[in-house]
């Protein structure tokens, strides 16, 4: 047996960019190909609708968004990690309430507002630990949990909303900053945006995710804390959740026993806009967000052009279908190439 | 004697990316026979069933079937000729009735195409009857013993009437009345014409049920010998009879003093009293046969699955390793055998790859250094010559060779004290090979302490310093690699005394 150890050419492995292997580094990433669509989208918006541009829309467009945005933060680590969870409108929904009845109560706002917090992140570690430490498939565990959830819910208000909230509760759903004029939700959903794609960009412990979700076994064996971190994903989306919870119970001015309704379906469609795979592995806060907005303008666009909102549903299945079958035949090609 | 050939062989190759796997490999089988196919793992043994049983295509060569050319375009046209296989790895539905799994999609019907379930339940019955086993045919097979699934197994397989049935270590995971059954069930369908081949490592098994033998060697025929003319001594001399090249290298250093120990170690179902003890910069080779429970041990002593029993001693320290990051801290790595389901993350970067299992020394107040990381994958694929495009590349793109040395470099990033490879050249090519032993070399000689799990004899004798065999979950053998021989081993691993 012959030893063969070629000398190889030493290649530079890792070159300092050209303007036109930048340019080709930034095409490859998802974030382009949204980004591209949205500035079409409105470009074209602009010409067929004076309203579109101007700062009413657009804000109203934003705050719109602001729940699934905050929502879409906790989905895109699970969906990276390889995990799911449907159960997150019905905690929306309940911890609303929760948030309502203490304020019924008597219980000072911030207090309210920590037992909904409390009570949302209590739910996620539960369906943390039975995917981790039973061994139960997310998907069917969430979907239960999402039944169970609004089944509580319903029991307890007997179906009736709950009114009459203090005005300085309300202040979190509906008043604007006084130094950016921006109103509060929006201000909320777009630093916690901005810090979870900085954590899941950076950060030591948010990378694991993406260990996690490309090879569980690898990453077992690699030392990471797996089951660890995957129960801290679903405690920090009912977290998140229940922030969306309060947001929204307080721009309603008041907690809805139907709130948050398919909340879970358009925010993992946002997130799988966005570039996350169900395989795992794969995704980033900021294309989760781009996915949001770009499902906002989509429903925007039918609303100034007078489209009847009978369509909205249909279209935005239609974007998700179009988009994951845009990515999949790219990546055939390029794996051709 | 020509004529009564069911199957003949002639001059077939097979390569893959890499590997001539079988090089002008030659079989024939009689009717009525069971012929025995023997060889060290790697010898082509598995790749020449793949070919007659269909799964693998031949590159060169003729396959005959009484006496016929035939194409075996695939398993299930080998099937509908006439060759059967019954499956090492179990191919039945566990939770589908025996009957079920016996007859498959060809289940007898009734008008409307509705299942005679009273027809199925009492053909499966007669069969069933054959072979002593009194089970009701709607038992779900997941009720059922590893010997009983197997007897299903056999019968699944006879549903084409075969002429000739492929036993691929068929004895693996039964107990000793099991075989003797198994061989009685053998001897009754030879009886009717049908030809076996038998694939096994247990040489004595060979003796007892086979009519003639065939060794194999690095994907060539080497003998086929009459089972009364053979003997345990001669199979394995034919099984090995080459040399050791120098691809292997030679020790640069003398190997240090024990700084490492593991003693009377037990896992249930695993492995039982494992003592060893290592040196700074020796490479101890564990050989024995697959299922011996050397990956067992590896990934114990690595935290994956920690021993029931036992001590693991690192400088004078007694180790609680109950997780991989235990052992990691601990400057404890493992690479995997299995590099593409539990080693590598397929659709990461080489770069991502690289720090996997030392991820916390790239971070500063929680936050990843990207300009480290660069750096360390950067250094790692100079240092093993990874040929990519660059650092951002898949890891799943690379060639096995590459995939293996991304796997080094990944856990030589944790700063070992001790390294435990198991399989550390499976599906690599020549050259990666002479790159992967000197690079272990390299960290001996940095006096880094090695256990290298191999069923590669070569491999074993041209890098270890020491050698250790295992079966059954034992340790049976230990021996100076200066004075080891494939014989010795090989003997010690199945079980066998040599004259």
């Amino acid at each position: 047996m012959p030893v063969l150890t070629p000398q190889r050419k030493s290649m530079d492995l890792d070159p300092a960019p050209t303007t036109r292997a930048r340019l080709s580094r930034l095409t490859a990433f998802r974030e382009f190909m949204i980004v591209g669509i949205i500035l079409l989208a409105g470009v074209a918006m602009s010409f067929a609708s004076p309203f579109f541009l101007t700062q009413n829309n657009l804000m109203a467009l934003f705050l719109g968004m602001s729940i699934e945005s905050i929502v879409a933060i906790g989905m895109t680590i699970l969906l990276v990690s390889g995990g799911f969870d449907l159960s997150v409108g019905s905690v929306v929904a309940l911890t609303g309430a929760v948030a309502a009845w203490c304020m019924a109560g008597g219980v000072p706002v911030p207090l309210a507002v920590l037992a909904a917090l409390a009570v949302g992140a209590a739910i996620g570690l539960v369906n943390g630990l039975i995917v981790t430490k039973v061994g139960i498939n997310p998907f069917i565990t969430t979907l239960a949990m999402m039944s169970i959830i609004r089944g509580v819910l319903l029991v307890l208000t007997r179906g009736k909303n709950i009114t009459g909230l203090p005005e300085s509760f309300k202040v979190i759903g509906q008043g604007t900053d006084p130094l950016l004029g921006i109103q509060y939700p929006i201000l909320i959903a777009a630093v916690l945006v901005l810090l979870g794609d900085l954590l899941m960009r950076k950060s030591r412990f948010f990378r694991q995710n993406y260990y996690i979700g490309s090879n569980e076994k690898a990453a077992v064996l690699s030392g990471i804390p797996v089951d660890f971190v995957k129960i801290f994903n679903y405690a920090l989306i009912g977290l998140l959740a229940a922030l969306a919870g309060v947001v929204m119970t307080a721009r309603l001015g008041s907690a809805s026993v139907t709130a948050g309704t398919g909340l879970e379906l358009k925010v993992i469609s946002a997130v799988i806009i966005g570039g996350a795979s169900l395989q795992g592995g794969e995704g980033t806060v900021f294309g989760s967000f781009l996915g949001a907005l770009l499902m906002a303008i989509i429903i925007n666009a039918l609303t100034l052009l007078g489209v009847d909102v009978y369509w909205n549903t249909l279209v935005i299945g239609a974007t998700l279908l179009v988009a994951v079958i845009i990515d999949t035949l790219g990546k055939k090609l390029g794996r051709r190439a | 004697m020509a004529d009564d050939l069911v199957l003949e062989l002639r001059n077939i190759v097979k390569t893959f990316p890499g590997v001539r796997a079988l090089d002008q490999a030659r079989f024939e089988l009689r009717a009525g026979e069971v012929h025995a196919l023997v060889g060290e793992n790697g010898a082509g043994k598995t790749t020449l069933m793949n070919v007659i049983a269909g799964v693998h295509q031949p590159d060169e060569g003729q396959i005959f079937l009484n006496g016929a050319p035939v194409r075996l375009r695939n398993p299930l046209d080998a099937g509908r000729k006439g060759i059967g296989v019954v499956f090492q790895e179990l191919s039945l539905a566990p939770s589908l009735s025996i009957a079920e799994n016996i007859f498959a999609n060809r289940q007898p019907t009734r008008g409307l195409n509705l299942i005679d379930w009273p027809a199925l339940h009492e053909q499966t019955r007669e069969l069933l009857n054959l072979f002593e086993l009194t089970a009701d045919p709607r038992t779900p097979v997941r009720n059922l013993s590893v010997a009983q699934r197997q007897v299903v197994e056999i019968l699944k397989a006879m549903s084409h009437n075969p002429r000739v049935l492929i036993l691929d270590e068929p004895t693996s995971s039964l107990t000793a009345p099991e075989t003797r059954l198994l061989f009685q069930n053998i001897r009754r369908l030879k009886a009717r014409g049908i030809a076996f081949i038998y694939i096994s490592h247990h040489l004595p098994e060979i003796f007892q049920i086979a009519d003639r033998v065939t060794v194999m060697r690095d994907g060539r025929y080497v003998d086929t010998i009459p089972i009364a003319d053979a003997t345990e001594d001669l199979l394995i001399r034919r099984m090995v009879g080459r040399e050791l090249s120098n691809v292997y290298g030679r020790r640069v250093n003398p190997v240090g003093e024990p700084y490492f120990s593991v003693s009377n170690a037990s896992r249930a179902g695993a492995f039982r009293d494992i003592s060893l003890e290592l040196r700074r910069g020796e490479i101890l080779g564990i050989a024995g046969l697959v299922g011996a429970g050397r990956t067992e041990l590896g990934r114990s002593i690595a935290g994956i699955e920690p021993p029931d029993r036992g001590r693991i001693v690192l400088e004078g320290r007694e180790l609680r390793l109950s997780s991989p990051a235990a052992a990691i801290g601990e400057g404890i790595g493992y690479l995997t055998e299995d590099r593409k389901e539990q080693g590598l993350f397929l659709r990461m970067s080489i770069r991502d790859n690289c720090v996997a299992p030392s991820f916390g020394r790239f971070a500063f107040l929680g936050l990843m250094r990207d300009a480290a990381v660069r750096d360390a994958a950067l250094a790692g694929c100079r240092r093993f010559n990874i040929v990519a495009t660059s650092i951002h590349q898949a890891v799943g793109n690379l060639s096995g060779g590459n995939q293996q040395k991304v796997l080094l470099s990944m856990w030589t990033g944790i700063r070992p004290r001790v390294l435990i490879v198991d399989e550390p050249t499976r599906g690599v090519d020549v050259g990666a090979r002479g790159e992967i032993y000197a690079l272990l070399r390299e960290l001996a000689a940095r006096g880094v302490g090695i256990i290298m799990i191999s069923s590669d004899l070569q491999e074993i004798l041209g890098l270890s310093d020491r050698v250790m065999v295992m079966r059954a979950g034992r340790i049976v053998a230990e021996m100076d690699a200066a004075r080891a021989s494939e014989e010795g081993i090989i003997a010690a691993a199945s079980g066998v005394e040599l004259n």
